[in-house]
């Protein structure tokens, strides 16, 4: 009788594997003001979400029969939003030890336990560009989830994103601000060092590429194919060939206005291509540049002055580039200020004047353009996922609150089930407390 | 502080006694002294009287007041005269000789006062030379905030052209931080930022351990208040000892202890403790501990507040909250809990108010209050938490946290609502001066503009 249960848990398997992993739902948001970000505003707004794609929308939609209605009756519906520059849902952030990593990757050490998960979708939050820190000057391969709290590693995945690897200049791969054992001296001490040794392992990659190509001319001599061996394979540099090779793109973490512009000159000697700088705080000094070579910024509203070379981030930063033609997009690093992205994007408006449709692109279709997924994510449109947050007054308004966020369809916050859920806790609770402490 | 520099001197005061009882004749020429003094005093005496007269006088007209502790006046004026405002309402008659600003269509406001801050101590945290408001060491009842302020700090200018004129500055680190001082928003020396000083002995609890937070400090709050207790006692025998020694010349007097000496009017219930607590346990032991030892005191933090407002409530200590930037130490909380804590504790009857807890980000003041608001706090006691209350926690409600006649006129004229984030600030005054909203951030930014225009 064994192998009936070996086939049917075969059977199961094959069942699992085939039907379409993460596949979303169906679902329908009734009567919001839908913030679309690429098409206006639509006031009294349906969205049809079928197999987690908005399938319509408009006014006066007819929901399907059977279909689970939202009402978002004096809400303000807008798409889920996409923070750039985060940490969260990692096992691990630098690989410090040494000065270059990029072997490394942050697909390897998804943690979908990350209690800052929940914390992204309680502010609206459903995609995130989860990095390798900035201890080094090349750090390692940065990966985009989406926030499926409960849900696996590849299940949060992002595939369709750009492949995108961490670059880091100025004061954090000096280690110029470390304590105790990380203060231990490390090549390189400054930023001469640091654009040299990226120059290094660039030269080091493109000889490398060139080696492959060689043997790969070679190979196809099928005289010589029995004598030559294949070059040793170097997983430090294959991210930098695919870098060469227009696969990969940078994240270049960077402050002050003098090394950005250096890793932009690096960038040209050796022809790749620069995804945007990350925190960029002296950005307005190059606004002609950046937007001359067409490279955007993933930075701070405003936290600024932590150190030395932050001490120029002013908070008019972010509005004044996107002002000028630079593609910017505000991005959290942290896993608390994840949760109030939409606070920060208001701030553009108080420091740098944007309009509130501005405001909106700068945690939704920009970071979605600066991470290659701007076809799927980062607007409310026919064919888009249907990735959502929505809130009980304008998410600029400082006194807004996220009341649910919704990715593929699918809820995975609804503050007043919560609410619900904790009083339900706290119910369960009470009498086992009271009786501890006697 | 006059208490502390007396007992200080107290000590000398015989010896000086005797030092005096030889010198009538000096005593005699200072008594010439200071007649010629009262006879120049005299001669300029209307030069004197005509500066008070011309005291500046600025008309602000047609704004809709929040006057925070009356109703709202939708259009009216204020009469500023000097430091002061001198006339508020509906219709005010202005003197021919004042400033008129139109503020149609503007909001006026009480200037904010942040319960909180490092403004003037910290001007870069990760760049040590900049950070002076930490010292070594666990118990620091001698250090002064005031002591080390800069009035040169970019930060002070950028956080009053967000609507915050007023601010306390705090030391903090270790079990005992320091004495705290209050400053308005402006000057150009240490001494003509303060209002008060000292406010309050900073005392800290260590933040509680969880899920979402990985913390160091691992002192339990009950060994702190062994240890507080323990330091206040030894602060009581040595004014014992003092007092004794004066009394009989037998006695040896104590040798001179800065810490207990700063920690005598604590002791005597003069000066308030401000203690950062932050668990459930830990506000509950300092409740008691205040009591038992009869401190004055205000409660920082208190993430925990909402677990037993009422305590606090019945206990009549005011809270400060910190940065709402912060999580729950615990899961189970809730992920709101620091958000509608506000709210909650305002329910029960405690009086709050909010702090930045920062000197980069102590622009953001009002928005950690219009955070509270979102989470279920009234509005209106959202402002009153950054204005009428924090004045009263400081022992200055009659000077300053609200728009009323013969308050200092600290104000703050926005094109919208103060909590958010989508307003600016058109005119700020303190203390009746107009001030200047240019700062750091916009003279950077002019730079760079200029730079777009070249060609």
């Amino acid at each position: 009788m064994k192998w009936r249960k070996f086939v049917g848990l075969i059977l199961a398997m094959v069942w699992l594997g085939l039907s379409p992993l993460g596949a979303g739902q169906d679902l329908f948001i009734k009567n919001g003001t839908l913030l679309t970000i690429t098409q206006g505003i639509i006031h009294g707004g349906d969205i049809l979400i079928i197999d987690g794609k908005i399938k319509e929308i408009g006014q006066n939609l007819t929901p399907p029969k059977g279909i689970r209605v939202i009402d978002a009756t004096g809400k303000y519906v807008m798409p889920g939003i996409i923070d750039s520059h985060t940490h969260v849902a990692l096992s691990g952030t630098n690989e410090a030890s040494v000065a270059i990593s990029s072997e490394v990757r942050m697909k390897d050490v998804i943690n979908p336990e990350d209690p800052a998960i929940f914390t992204a979708l309680t502010g609206g939050v459903t995609m995130v560009h989860t990095m390798h820190g900035s201890a080094n000057p090349i750090g390692g391969e940065n990966v985009v989830l989406k926030m499926k709290w409960g849900k696996s590693s590849e299940e949060m995945y992002v595939p369709y994103a750009y492949r995108t690897l961490k670059f880091a200049l100025g004061e954090n791969p000096k280690r110029a601000n470390m304590m105790g054992f990380s203060a231990q001296p490390r090549y390189p001490q400054t930023r001469m060092g640091v654009i040299a040794i990226i120059r290094r392992e660039f030269a080091k990659a493109r000889s490398y590429m060139r080696e492959w190509e060689r043997y790969n001319q070679l190979k196809k001599n099928k005289k010589l194919v029995s004598f030559i061996l294949p070059p040793r394979r170097n997983l430090r540099l294959e991210p930098l060939v695919l870098m060469l090779q227009g696969k990969m793109v940078a994240r270049c973490h960077t402050y002050q206005a003098d090394e950005t512009l250096e890793f932009i000159k690096l960038s040209k000697e050796f022809g790749f291509k620069i995804g945007a700088f990350e925190h960029a705080w002296e950005a307005y000094k190059i606004v002609k540049e950046l937007a001359a070579e067409k490279i955007g910024i993933s930075v701070f509203a405003d936290n600024w002055a932590y150190k030395m070379e932050a001490y120029q981030g002013i908070a008019y930063m972010a509005g004044f580039c996107a002002k000028h033609g630079v593609l910017v997009s505000i991005n959290s690093d942290s896993g608390e200020r994840i949760r109030r992205l939409f606070n920060d994007a208001a701030k553009t408006m108080r420091y740098g004047d944007l309009s509130e449709d501005e405001a909106l692109k700068l945690i939704t279709i920009n970071p979605a353009i600066q991470l290659g997924v701007q076809k799927r994510v980062g607007s409310l449109e026919v064919g888009k996922d249907a990735d959502i947050a929505i809130f009980n007054k304008h998410p600029l308004s400082a006194y807004t609150r996220c009341e649910m966020t919704i990715i593929e369809g699918e809820v995975y916050f609804d503050r007043a089930k919560y609410l619900e859920e904790q009083q339900k806790k706290a119910a369960a609770k009470k009498p086992h407390k009271k009786g501890g402490q006697k | 502080m006059k208490e502390i520099i007396k007992m200080m001197s107290r000590p000398m005061n015989w010896l000086e006694k005797m030092r005096k009882k030889k010198k009538a004749s000096l005593r005699h020429f200072i008594g010439l002294g200071l007649v010629f003094c009262w006879l120049a005093g005299l001669a300029w005496w209307p030069t004197l009287a005509k500066a008070a007269e011309t005291e500046p006088v600025i008309a602000i007209k047609g704004a809709r007041l929040v006057t925070v502790t009356g109703s709202d006046i939708p259009q009216g004026t204020i009469l500023i005269k000097g430091k002061y405002i001198v006339d508020i309402g509906p219709s005010v008659t202005i003197p021919p000789e004042a400033k008129v600003i139109e503020a149609q269509g503007l909001v006026a406001y009480p200037g904010m006062i942040d319960g909180l801050t490092y403004l003037g101590l910290q001007e870069i945290s990760m760049v040590r030379a900049t950070v002076d408001m930490r010292e070594t060491g666990n118990i620091n009842p001698q250090v002064r905030a005031d002591e080390a302020l800069r009035p040169d700090s970019v930060h002070i200018p950028i956080t009053r052209a967000n609507g915050t004129t007023c601010a306390l500055v705090a030391p903090t680190g270790g079990l005992i931080s320091g004495m705290s001082a209050l400053i308005k928003l402006d000057g150009w020396t240490p001494e003509e930022l303060v209002i008060k000083v000292p406010v309050a002995m900073h005392i800290q609890f260590p933040m509680m351990r969880g899920r979402y937070r990985r913390s160091s400090r691992s002192v339990s709050g009950s060994k702190r208040i062994k240890e507080l207790k323990k330091l206040f006692n030894e602060a009581r025998y040595y004014e014992k000892r003092r007092l004794a020694a004066q009394k009989n010349l037998l006695l040896p007097y104590p040798d001179f202890d800065e810490k207990l000496e700063a920690l005598l009017p604590v002791v005597h219930g003069q000066l308030p403790v401000m203690i950062s607590v932050y668990a459930e346990k830990d506000i509950k032991e300092v409740i008691k501990f205040v009591q038992e030892e009869k401190l004055k005191a205000i409660l920082y933090g208190v993430h925990d507040g909402w677990k037993v407002a009422d305590e606090i409530a019945r206990a009549g200590l005011p809270v400060i909250l910190d940065s709402l930037y912060n999580q729950p130490s615990r899961w189970e909380d809730g992920y709101d809990a620091l958000y509608r804590n506000p709210a909650a504790l305002v329910k029960a009857g405690v009086k709050i108010a909010f702090s930045s807890q920062s000197a980069s980000l102590a622009k953001d003041l009002p928005w950690h209050a219009a955070k509270a608001v979102a989470f279920g706090l009234d509005q209106k006691e959202a402002l009153k938490a950054v204005t009428i209350n924090p004045a009263e926690i400081f022992g200055l409600g009659d000077q300053m946290g609200s728009l009323d006649k013969g308050k200092l006129a600290n104000i703050v004229l926005t094109d919208g609502d103060l909590l958010e984030i989508r307003r600016h600030v058109k005119h700020l005054f303190i203390e009746g001066k107009e001030i200047d909203l240019s700062n750091y951030y916009t003279d950077l930014l002019h730079k760079f503009e200029k730079r777009l225009k070249e060609k």
